[in-house]
C-alpha cells in the first residue's frame, strides 16, 4: 500500500541475474587466473630475458596493426551492407562468418594461394611483367589477421548500424539530412559505442596470436608471446617463465579493455517502435559502396574458394576416423556453444543493468590456451585420468574461450534493451522465466543466432587443450586433421579441413539464420 | 584375441541378470579383469595416429604378452617431454616413446627414467648406446625438393646460402626438426654457425611451427626445399607412386635424429616393460617402422627394407651429437640463430 508507485523493485530477478553473473565470472576467472596460478605455483628457473620483451613488442605492435587495419577497413564495408540490398547480400553477409572460424593452418593456406609465392596475385603479376610481392614479414602476418577477423569487425558494427532505431534514420530523412549530417548524428555516434569494442576484440585476438605470426612473420623476428609461452612449457619445462608471459599477456588484454571502456560513449538513440529503414544515398556513393562490397567479397571469398579447391579432391577417400571425429566435433560444439552463450548472455544482462563484469567476461580472450589446458592438467591429474574427461574439459575450454565473442556481441543489444524496455519490465513486474520469454530473447534473438553461430563454430576449429587430455576414442576433428597433416597425408587432411569448415559454416549459418529470420519478421 | 572385446560380453551381462546375480557376476568379471596386465605407453601423436606404427605394434605385441597394450599420444616430441614432466613419479605410463637424442639429457636429467637394461644391438650408422634409452628408429634430417622443378639440387649449405632457392625450415623454438637443424649446423661448422645462419637469411622463405606446416607449405609450391629426412621422398614413391620428390644430399654430412623409448622407474608393470623394450628389437616391431613412420627401423629386419628404400640417398657422413652435447649447445646456438636471423 504505501509503496509508491515509481519504485522500482530491484529484487527478483536482479538479483538472481547477480548471483547467476557472479557464478558465471567465477567460473571464468578459476579457468583463466586459476589455471596461470596453478602453473606458476610449480618449482622452474622463471624471470623474463631480453628476447621476451622483444616479442611483447613485436606482439603488440601486430596487434595494434592488425586491430586498427581491421577495424577502419571493416567500417565502409559494414555501411555499404547496411545502406545497400542486393541479390546475394545475405549469402554475403554469412560468408562473412568464414575466415574467422577457419582453422588458423588452412587459412594461411587459403591466403598463400592467393598471395603466397605460387599464389594467384604473383602469377597475375608474373603474366605482367612485374615483380613477385612477398606476403612474408609484418605486413603478411597483419593481412591474415585482416583476413580473420575483419569479417567478425564487419559483423559487429553491421549489427550497431542495425541496433539504431528506423525512426531515426526516417527523421534524418525528413528533416532533409545529407551524408555528412547523418554522419555526424547517427553514424559517428552509434560508431563510437561500436568500434572500440570490436577493435579491442581483434587486438585481443591478435595478442595470443601464434602459428599465423610465426609462418608469414617469415623468421625469428615476428616472434610473439604464445610461441615464448610454447617454448617454455614444451621445450625448457620452465612453467614459471610460461605463466609470467601469460600473465604480461592478460595485463596487456585487461589495459585494452579498460581503454575501450573509457573511450566507449553508448550512442542513446533511445527506444523505437522497429527496426530497417536504411540511409541509401544515391550517385557516386552508390558506386563505391559497390566498390567496397566487390573488393570485400573478393578478398574473403578468393582464399575460402582456394580452400574448397583445395580440399575437395580429399574428400573421397577420407577414412572412416575422420567422420566419428567429426560427430565428436559437432557435440562438442553444439554443447558447447549453449554453454558459452547462457554465460555470456548472464554477464551482459548484468553489465546492462550497470555490474561490472565487462572485464571478466573479456578475460578469456587473453588467455592462453597453452597455460590454461597445463593449468587444467595440473589441477585434474592425480585426481582423475585426463583422457576420461577429455570431453568434458573440451567443452567447458571451448566455452570459456569462446565466451567473450558472445559477450562482445550480446552487450550493445542487451545495453539498447535494458536502456529501452528496462524500466518498463521492471513497473510491469516482468521477472524470471517471463522477463526471458517475452523481453531478452524476442529483443536479443539476432544477437543470440549469431552469438550460438560464432561460438559453435569457434568450439568446432578450435583446438584448446584437446591434445594435451585426448585419449584414444576422443580426438576431435581438428585434431585429426593435425595427425593427417603428420602422416604426410596432406591431401587427405586437405578434405578433412574441409568437411571441418563444412560444418563449422554449416552450425554458423543455422544459428546466424534463425536468428536473423525471428528478427526480420 | 585382443582382451578388451574378450572382456565384453561378460559386461553385458553384468546388466542383464537380476542385480545380486549381477553383483557376484561383475565382481568375478573385474577380477578377471585386473588379471590382464596393462601396459601404458606414452608417445607422440603421429605415432599412434592409426596412419602411424601405433595400431600394428599394439595387435603384434598384444599377441605375444597376455596384455593390453594402451597408447596414449601427447602432441610431439617435445610435447612428451613436458608432459612427462608434468605428470612427475605419479604418471601412468610404464614407457615413454618418442623422445629424440636432443631432448634426452633433459629426460635423463629429471630422474624419471630407469635403466633398460637391454643390449642394445642396432644398425645405426654411428655407434649409439645409452644406459637409459633404447632407440627404435632413426632418420637423417635433409632438404627435400621436387626433382621436376630443381635441377641442381645445392650439395652444401654454402651453396645452399648462394643460391636463390627458397627453403622453410622449423622454428627450433617449437619444433624437434627445428632444433635437428640448429645442432646440425652447429655440429658442421662450429664457431662457424653464425655466418652460415646469416648467409642463410635471404634463402629462409618462412620458419614455420611445427614439421606438418613446412611440409604442407613446400607441397603447395611457397619453397623450392624443406627441411625434413632423406626418406621422406619413400612416402611419396611408396603410398603415392610419386617418384618427383628427391633428399639433397650435403657435403657436410647429415645429422641424425635418432627416436628412443625409455622405461620409467616408477612403473607398476617392470617385466611387462622389459618385455616391451626387448620386442622393441625384433622384426615383428622393426618392419612396421618404414612405411608407417617413414623413418629407417634401429634394427634392419632380416627381410630388409621395404623395395624403393634402396632408391634414398645414402649421406656419406652422419653428424650426432651426444646427448650432454646437444643440451649444452642448444642455448647458445638457439640466440646465433636469432640473432643472425631476427632483422
Amino acid at each position: 500500500m504505501a509503496r509508491g508507485f515509481g519504485q522500482v523493485r530491484q529484487s527478483g530477478p536482479a538479483m538472481a541475474g547477480g548471483w547467476g553473473a557472479r557464478i558465471v565470472a567465477a567460473t571464468l576467472i578459476l579457468l583463466t587466473l586459476g589455471t596461470l596460478l596453478m602453473v606458476v605455483l610449480q618449482a622452474g628457473g622463471g624471470g623474463l630475458a631480453g628476447p621476451d620483451w622483444a616479442a611483447v613488442r613485436f606482439t603488440v605492435w601486430q596487434a595494434l596493426l592488425s586491430a586498427l587495419f581491421s577495424v577502419l577497413l571493416a567500417v565502409p564495408v559494414a555501411r555499404a551492407l547496411f545502406r545497400r540490398r542486393f541479390l546475394g547480400r545475405g549469402a554475403l553477409i554469412a560468408l562473412l562468418g568464414a575466415p574467422f572460424l577457419l582453422p588458423v593452418i588452412v587459412a594461411v593456406l587459403g591466403l598463400l594461394a592467393v598471395f603466397g609465392r605460387a599464389g594467384m596475385v604473383n602469377r597475375g603479376l608474373e603474366v605482367l611483367g612485374l615483380p613477385a610481392i612477398s606476403i612474408y614479414g609484418v605486413h603478411g602476418v597483419v593481412l591474415a589477421h585482416v583476413f580473420l577477423n575483419m569479417p567478425l569487425a564487419v559483423r559487429m558494427i553491421l549489427q550497431g548500424w542495425q541496433a539504431v532505431p528506423g525512426e531515426r534514420f526516417r527523421l534524418a530523412a525528413s528533416l532533409g539530412f545529407g551524408p555528412g549530417a547523418v554522419w555526424r548524428h547517427i553514424e559517428r555516434p552509434m560508431l563510437r559505442g561500436v568500434l572500440p569494442g570490436a577493435a579491442v576484440a581483434v587486438f585481443t585476438i591478435c595478442l595470443t596470436s601464434f602459428a599465423v605470426a610465426l609462418t608469414l612473420g617469415g623468421g625469428p623476428g615476428a616472434t610473439t608471446i604464445e610461441l615464448g609461452i610454447y617454448q617454455a612449457l614444451r621445450f625448457e619445462f620452465d612453467l614459471p617463465r610460461a605463466a609470467l608471459l601469460a600473465a604480461v599477456q592478460f595485463a596487456l588484454g585487461a589495459a585494452a579493455v579498460l581503454l575501450a571502456r573509457g573511450v566507449t560513449v553508448p550512442a542513446g538513440f533511445g527506444a523505437g517502435l522497429d527496426r530497417g529503414g536504411a540511409f541509401a544515398p544515391g550517385g557516386w556513393r552508390r558506386g563505391a559502396d559497390g566498390l567496397v562490397i566487390a573488393l570485400a567479397a573478393g578478398f574473403v571469398v578468393l582464399p575460402l574458394a582456394a580452400v574448397v579447391a583445395q580440399g575437395l579432391p580429399g574428400i573421397a577417400g577420407l577414412p572412416a576416423s575422420v567422420w566419428a571425429a567429426a560427430g565428436r566435433s559437432v557435440l562438442v560444439a553444439l554443447a558447447s556453444c549453449g554453454v558459452a552463450v547462457s554465460g555470456a548472455l548472464v554477464l551482459a544482462l548484468a553489465v546492462a543493468s550497470g555490474r561490472r563484469f565487462e572485464t571478466v567476461a573479456m578475460l578469456p580472450l587473453a588467455a592462453s590456451s597453452l597455460v590454461l589446458g597445463t593449468g587444467l592438467f595440473l589441477g585434474l591429474h592425480g585426481w582423475i585420468s585426463p583422457a576420461r574427461v577429455a570431453l568434458p574439459v573440451t567443452v567447458l575450454v571451448n566455452a570459456a574461450l569462446s565466451l567473450p565473442f558472445a559477450f562482445r556481441i550480446l552487450l550493445p543489444e542487451a545495453r539498447g534493451m535494458q536502456a529501452d524496455y528496462g524500466r518498463l519490465a521492471a513497473s510491469l513486474g516482468l521477472q524470471g522465466m517471463a522477463r526471458l520469454r517475452w523481453l531478452v530473447l524476442p529483443r536479443l534473438r539476432r544477437p543470440l543466432g549469431f552469438a550460438l553461430g560464432v561460438c559453435a563454430a569457434l568450439a568446432m576449429g578450435d583446438l584448446g587443450v584437446i591434445t594435451l587430455f585426448a585419449g584414444e576414442d576422443s580426438a576431435t576433428l581438428p585434431l585429426v586433421v593435425q595427425r593427417l597433416m603428420g602422416a604426410y597425408r596432406m591431401q587427405a587432411a586437405a578434405g578433412a579441413g574441409l568437411v571441418l569448415i563444412g560444418l563449422s559454416f554449416g552450425l554458423f549459418w543455422l544459428f546466424d539464420y534463425g536468428g536473423r529470420r525471428g528478427a526480420d519478421t | 584375441m585382443d582382451p578388451p572385446s574378450r572382456l565384453r560380453p561378460s559386461q553385458m551381462e553384468c546388466e542383464m541378470k537380476s542385480p545380486i546375480v549381477a553383483a557376484g557376476f561383475c565382481f568375478v568379471a573385474s577380477m578377471a579383469a585386473a588379471e590382464t596386465p596393462v601396459l601404458n605407453i606414452l608417445t607422440y601423436d603421429s605415432f599412434v595416429s592409426e596412419w602411424g606404427p601405433g595400431p600394428a605394434i599394439e595387435k603384434a605385441f598384444e599377441a605375444t604378452c597376455g596384455c593390453d597394450l594402451k597408447f596414449t599420444g601427447a602432441g610431439d616430441g617435445a610435447a612428451l617431454l613436458a608432459r612427462v614432466q608434468l605428470e612427475g613419479a605419479a604418471s601412468d605410463a610404464d614407457i615413454v616413446l618418442g623422445l629424440d637424442t636432443s631432448l634426452t639429457a633433459q629426460a635423463a636429467a629429471t630422474g624419471l627414467f630407469a635403466p633398460h637394461g637391454q643390449p642394445g644391438t642396432n644398425t645405426l650408422p654411428t655407434p649409439f648406446a645409452d644406459p637409459l634409452f633404447l632407440p627404435y628408429d632413426w632418420g637423417w634430417f635433409a632438404f627435400v625438393y621436387d626433382k621436376t622443378k630443381l635441377k641442381d639440387a645445392p650439395t652444401s649449405f654454402e651453396a645452399l646460402a648462394v643460391s636463390d632457392l627458397k627453403v622453410v625450415i622449423q622454428d627450433p623454438r617449437s619444433s624437434t626438426p627445428g632444433l635437428g637443424l640448429l645442432l646440425w649446423v652447429k655440429a658442421a661448422y662450429g664457431d662457424k654457425a653464425p655466418e652460415i645462419w646469416a648467409a642463410l637469411a635471404d634463402n629462409i622463405v618462412t620458419v614455420s611451427p611445427g614439421w606438418s606446416e613446412a611440409y604442407g607449405l613446400f607441397l603447395s609450391g611457397e619453397a623450392d626445399m624443406v627441411l625434413s629426412y632423406t626418406t621422406s621422398p619413400a612416402y611419396h614413391l611408396i603410398a603415392e607412386k610419386d617418384d618427383t620428390k628427391a633428399a639433397a644430399h650435403f657435403s657436410e654430412g647429415h645429422y641424425l635424429q635418432v627416436e628412443v623409448a625409455g622405461k620409467l622407474a616408477a612403473t607398476d608393470q617392470g617385466a611387462l616393460a622389459d618385455q616391451f623394450l626387448a620386442f622393441m628389437g625384433t622384426d615383428a616391431f622393426q618392419s612396421v617402422i618404414p612405411t608407417t613412420n617413414w623413418m629407417y627401423p634401429a634394427v634392419t629386419p632380416a627381410a630388409g627394407l621395404p623395395a624403393g628404400f634402396e632408391t634414398m640417398i645414402t649421406p656419406a657422413k652422419s653428424l650426432l651429437m651426444s646427448a650432454d652435447e646437444a643440451l649444452a649447445a642448444r642455448e647458445g646456438a638457439l640466440s646465433e640463430w636469432r640473432a643472425a636471423l631476427a632483422k
